[in-house]
C-alpha cells in the first residue's frame, strides 16, 4: 500500500523534474534572443533602404519552403548539430571547448584521407570507417587539451584556441603536400571514392540522421548513466566530485575526448556528405558556430537540434535572399553574432558565477 | 525624546515568501537589543532595510525621529549607523591605524598624515576603552583583536547605533567575555547596539531586551530577566527544544582510528599540523576543541585523504590509509561531514536526491551496471527526506534551495547512510539553526551508540562540551591536552585553546 504510494510520488516527482528541464522560462531566452536579433537586423536592413520582410520571407522560404530546400538546410545543419553537441558536452563537464573548429578540421581532413585512400570497400564499410577515423582524430586533438587541463592545470580555453591554429596550419600543409590531389594546381585533396560518399535519401542527407541519433544518445548518457553523472558532477562542482570519489582528472579527459570525437565526426560528415574532399577554404567557422548553437540550445543535447536547423537554414537561404531582396548574405553572420550576444549574456554570467572563487587548478590535489 | 531607531510595520515580500511581516521595534540610546532568529527568519532582510539597502513594501524606519530614505545607504551611515560584519573587512598587510582610517584619511597635502592618524586612533581607543596598538599589522593580530579594530573602524564615524552581526563566531571563550564587556561599556557610553547572534547564553549575558524573529514575523519581545535560554530557544524554533543533549556513558571499545605523528601543511605551504598523535575508540565521541585556524581543518582533511600528509600515518583498524585519495579513505571506513559543505559536501544545482547518493551513485541499488536506477534514487531520497526531516517541498528541488540547516542535514544523512566504523564531523552545526542543531547532535550520539567512533571537530566549545566523551584541545597545530569530559572545565579548556600554559 505505502509502497505504491511511494511509487506514485516517484513518478509524479520525476515528471515534475523533466517538465522543469523544459520549463518555459528558460527556453524563452533563446526564442526571445532570436526574435530580438531578427528585429534589430530588420532595422539595419530598413536603414539600407531595403525590405526586411521580403528578405526574411525569401530566406525562410528557400530554407524551409520545399523538400529540396529542406534537404540543403539539413545538410548544412548536420555539422552544426555535431559541433554544437561537441561544445555542449564540454560545457556539461565545466569545460569551455573553443577548439571545436580545430577538432572538426582534423576530422574533415582525416575523413578525406580515408575516403580517398581506401579502395574497393563497399559503402556500408567505407563510410563508417571514414567517420570513425575522423572522430578519432578530432578526439586526439581535444584529448591534448584535456590532458593538459587535468595534469598540468592549463586552461582549456587557451590550449584549444592555440590548437585551432596549429591544426589549421598542419592540415593546410598536408593538403598542399602529402595529401594533395596529384597533378593539380589547386591546394586540395582528391575527391573521395564514391563508396565513401554519404547517401542522400529523397533529398534528406543520411548524415543528419546520424547527428540526431548521436544527440539523443548523448542526452541519454548524460542523464541516465553513471558516466554521464560523473561528467555532470565534475562540471557543476569539481571539489564535491573529487570528495565523493569521482576521478576528476580522468573525467575531464574523457569529456574532452568525447567532445573532440563529436566535433571530428562533424568534420567527417561534412567531408563525406557535402564537400567530398578537403580544401583549406572549406569548413571555416563551423566549429565556432557550434558555440553559438550550444548556447542557443541551452547546452541541452536535444535543444541543439532546432538551433542548428535554424542557423543551417539561414546559411542555406542566404544566397537566394540576396537574389530576391538585395540583402547581402552576410546578414546571416550579423544575425549569428547578435544571437550569440543576446543568448550568452545570461548564460555566461551563470557559468562564471558557478565557477567563481574556484581557481582552475586548486583542489585537484597539488 | 524619540528613540534612536524606530522601525514601524516593515513588510517586505519576495516572490513566494514574506521575508518581513509587519515588524516593529525600537532601539534606545544606551541599550543592547539582541536580535534572535534562525536562518531565514528575516534578520538580514530587516537589517538591509535599516541600512537603506532595500525598499520595504510598507512601513517606516526612523533614526532619531527622522525617517530614512530607502536606497540612500550613505545617508543612513552619515546619520550614525555602523555595522561590524561577521566576516572582517580588513586589509591583512596594513597596520591597525591604516585600516581604521581607510577611506577617510587625515591628510597633509597629498600625503596621509600618519601622526594625526596615530593620535586619532589612540584617542579613539582610549575613549571607548578598546586598547589597540595602532602600528601593529593586522595579520599578526589574534582574531579577537582584529574584531576590536573592526569595531573601532565603525565607532570612528561617530556611531550612535552599532550593529554587530554574529560577532562571537570566531572568538575564544575569553575573547567572547571581553567582547561582551566591550559591548556593555559602549552601551553605557550611550551607543545603541543591535546584537545578532544565535548563542543564547550571550544574549542572556549582555542584552537588555531580546527580539525574536521567526518566519519573517516578530514572535516575541522579552528580556533576559523574564526568561531563560530554553524559553528563548522555544520562541525561536516555535516548539520546545532540548538544549541539553541526553547521552549515556560511552561504551568505549577498541581503537579504530589511529593517527601517528601527523604533519600537514596548509594552503600557504606552512606547517600547520605539527605532529599529532591521536587514538579514537569505538563507541566514543572525541571532541577536538580549538580556536579556528589552529590546524583543525588541515588535520581533518589529511585524515580524510583530502590533503597531502607531510609526515605520519592514519590507520583504520591497524591498516594504513592512502594519502590524497578521499574515495579510498571512505572505502576504508571513514564517513566525513566536511567543514565546507558548499564546496565539498553538495552540488548546489543538483537535486537533493542526487546529492544524497553522491558517493554511492554507481553502486547497487542506485545503478545497474552503467545505467543509473533513478527510481531507486528517488525512492530512497523520499524516505531519507522524511527520516531526516529535511524541510523541502520535494526531494527533487535543488540543494541550493535549502536553508543552511537543511543542507547540512542532507550531508549528514548521506554520510550516515552507510554505517561506517568512523565518523568525522567537522564543524557540523556551523550556520545551522537551533532546531537542526538539536537533530544533528542526536544523530551524532546515535551513531556513537550504534558503535561508531566519532571525531567531532568544532569551534563551538559548548558543542564540544555537551557531546564529547573525551576532549582534545588543539592549539598551534598540536594537541596540547586530552581530558575526560567529566573532568573538563570550561575555563581551563579556554585557556588551553588560547595557547596559555596551565
Amino acid at each position: 500500500m505505502s509502497e505504491t504510494n511511494v511509487d506514485k510520488k516517484v513518478v509524479k516527482s520525476q515528471s515534475e523534474k523533466s517538465s522543469k528541464n523544459f520549463d518555459v522560462g528558460s527556453w524563452l531566452v533563446p526564442i526571445v534572443a532570436v526574435l530580438v536579433a531578427m528585429s534589430l537586423a530588420a532595422i539595419l536592413i530598413k536603414l539600407q533602404g531595403l525590405n526586411p520582410i521580403a528578405a526574411y520571407k525569401s530566406l525562410f522560404k528557400t530554407a524551409f519552403g520545399s523538400i529540396e530546400g529542406l534537404g540543403v538546410t539539413l545538410g548544412k545543419s548536420t555539422p552544426l548539430v555535431l559541433s554544437g553537441l561537441a561544445v555542449a558536452v564540454g560545457l556539461r563537464a565545466g569545460l569551455f571547448n573553443i577548439g571545436a573548429q580545430g577538432q572538426l578540421l582534423s576530422g574533415a581532413l582525416a575523413a578525406a584521407w580515408a575516403g580517398v585512400t581506401f579502395d574497393g570497400l563497399p559503402g556500408y564499410i567505407h563510410v563508417p570507417i571514414a567517420l570513425i577515423i575522423g572522430a578519432f582524430f578530432g578526439s586526439v586533438v581535444a584529448g591534448i587539451s584535456g590532458f593538459l587541463k587535468a595534469y598540468r592545470g592549463v586552461h582549456e580555453v587557451i590550449t584549444t584556441i592555440m590548437l585551432n591554429s596549429i591544426v589549421m596550419g598542419v592540415a593546410d600543409y598536408l593538403a598542399s603536400h602529402q595529401l594533395r590531389e596529384p597533378d593539380q594546381f589547386l591546394t586540395r585533396t582528391a575527391e573521395i571514392q564514391p563508396s565513401a560518399k554519404l547517401p542522400i535519401y529523397a533529398n534528406l542527407p543520411l548524415g543528419f540522421f546520424i547527428a540526431v541519433v548521436l544527440a539523443i544518445v548523448i542526452w541519454w548518457i548524460l542523464g541516465r548513466t553513471t558516466s554521464g553523472f560523473r561528467i555532470e558532477t565534475v562540471g557543476r562542482n569539481r571539489h564535491a566530485a573529487w570528495y565523493a570519489g569521482i576521478p576528476v582528472k580522468r573525467t575531464v579527459i574523457s569529456a574532452m575526448l568525447i567532445s573532440g570525437a563529436i566535433a571530428g565526426l562533424g568534420g567527417a560528415v561534412e567531408t563525406l556528405g557535402i564537400t567530398y574532399r578537403y580544401a583549406p577554404a572549406f569548413n571555416l567557422g563551423l566549429g565556432f558556430d557550434g558555440i553559438t548553437i550550444a548556447l542557443l540550445g541551452r547546452v541541452h543535447p536535444i535543444g541543439i537540434i532546432p538551433g542548428a536547423i535554424l542557423i543551417g537554414g539561414m546559411r542555406a537561404g542566404a544566397a537566394n535572399m540576396q537574389f530576391d531582396s538585395g540583402v547581402a548574405p552576410e546578414l546571416v553572420d550579423l544575425l549569428m553574432a547578435l544571437i550569440l550576444l543576446l543568448v550568452t549574456a545570461p548564460l555566461i554570467t551563470r557559468f562564471f558565477k558557478n565557477n567563481s572563487n574556484k581557481s582552475m587548478t586548486s583542489g585537484w590535489g597539488n | 525624546m524619540s528613540a534612536l531607531l524606530e522601525v514601524t510595520g516593515i513588510t517586505k515580500r519576495y516572490p513566494g515568501v514574506v521575508a518581513n511581516d509587519n515588524i516593529s521595534l525600537t532601539v534606545n540610546a544606551g541599550e543592547v537589543v539582541a536580535l534572535l532568529g534562525e536562518n531565514g527568519a528575516g534578520k538580514s532582510t530587516l537589517l538591509k532595510a535599516v541600512f537603506g539597502l532595500i525598499k520595504p513594501d510598507s512601513g517606516e524606519i526612523k533614526i532619531s525621529g527622522t525617517p530614512i530614505v530607502f536606497g540612500d545607504t550613505a545617508g543612513v551611515i552619515s546619520r550614525g549607523v555602523g555595522m561590524v560584519h561577521q566576516h572582517f573587512q580588513l586589509v591583512p598587510v596594513m597596520s591597525v591605524a591604516e585600516n581604521i582610517i581607510l577611506g577617510d584619511e587625515p591628510r597633509r597635502g597629498i600625503f596621509i598624515n600618519k601622526k594625526a592618524a596615530h593620535d586619532e586612533i589612540l584617542a579613539l581607543s582610549k575613549r571607548y576603552g578598546l586598547e589597540v596598538d595602532p602600528e601593529a599589522i593586522i595579520e599578526d593580530l589574534p582574531v579577537g583583536m582584529q574584531q576590536r579594530v573592526e569595531i573601532l573602524k565603525a565607532l570612528r564615524k561617530d556611531v550612535k547605533l552599532l550593529i554587530l552581526d554574529e560577532p562571537t563566531a570566531v572568538l575564544t571563550p575569553q575573547e567572547i567575555d571581553e567582547l561582551l564587556g566591550v559591548i556593555r561599556n559602549l552601551a553605557n557610553s550611550g551607543v545603541g547596539i543591535v546584537l545578532i547572534t544565535h548563542k543564547l547564553h550571550e544574549v542572556m549575558a549582555v542584552a537588555d531586551r531580546v527580539v525574536v524573529l521567526r518566519g519573517g514575523k516578530l514572535v516575541g519581545a522579552t528580556s533576559p530577566k523574564e526568561t531563560d535560554e530554553a524559553g528563548l530557544a522555544q520562541m525561536m524554533v516555535g516548539r520546545s527544544v532540548v538544549l541539553q543533549v541526553n547521552r549515556t556513558e560511552a561504551k568505549r571499545g577498541a581503537v579504530v582510528l589511529e593517527v601517528k605523528g601527523l604533519q600537514v601543511r596548509d594552503d600557504r605551504k606552512i606547517l600547520s599540523v605539527k605532529g599529532v598523535d591521536l587514538s579514537l575508540h569505538k563507541g566514543e565521541i572525541l571532541g577536538v576543541a580549538g580556536v579556528e585556524g589552529n590546524g583543525q581543518r588541515e588535520f581533518v582533511e589529511a585524515i580524510c585523504g583530502m590533503r597531502h600528509r607531510e609526515a605520519g600515518e592514519v590507520l583504520i583498524n591497524g591498516v594504513a590509509t592512502k594519502d590524497m585519495h578521499p574515495h579510498a579513505v571512505h572505502k576504508a571506513g571513514i564517513s566525513h561531514i566536511p567543514e565546507d559543505r558548499e564546496k565539498h559536501g553538495l552540488v548546489a544545482n543538483y537535486s537533493i536526491a542526487d546529492n544524497l547518493v553522491l558517493n554511492q551513485f554507481d553502486q547497487a541499488p542506485f545503478a545497474k551496471g552503467w545505467v543509473r536506477n533513478l527510481a531507486e534514487v528517488a525512492k530512497s531520497a523520499i524516505s531519507t527526506v522524511e527520516k531526516f526531516d529535511i524541510r523541502t517541498p520535494s526531494a527533487f528541488n535543488t540543494a541550493s534551495s535549502l536553508s543552511g540547516g537543511n543542507k547540512q542535514k542532507v550531508v549528514v544523512a548521506r554520510e550516515l547512510s552507510e554505517d561506517l566504523p568512523v565518523l568525522i564531523a567537522a564543524q557540523p552545526t556551523r550556520g545551522v539553526d537551533v532546531g537542526s542543531i538539536e537533530f544533528i547532535h542526536n544523530q551524532l550520539i546515535s551513531a556513537r551508540d550504534k558503535g561508531a567512533a566519532v571525531l567531532l571537530v568544532s569551534a563551538e566549545l559548548d558543542e564540544i562540551l555537551s557531546l564529547s566523551d573525551r576532549i582534545a584541545v588543539m592549539s598551534d597545530g598540536k594537541i596540547v591536552a586530552i581530558v575526560e569530559s567529566k573532568d573538563a572545565d570550561r575555563n581551563y579548556i579556554g585557556r588551553l585553546m588560547a595557547g596559555l600554559k596551565e
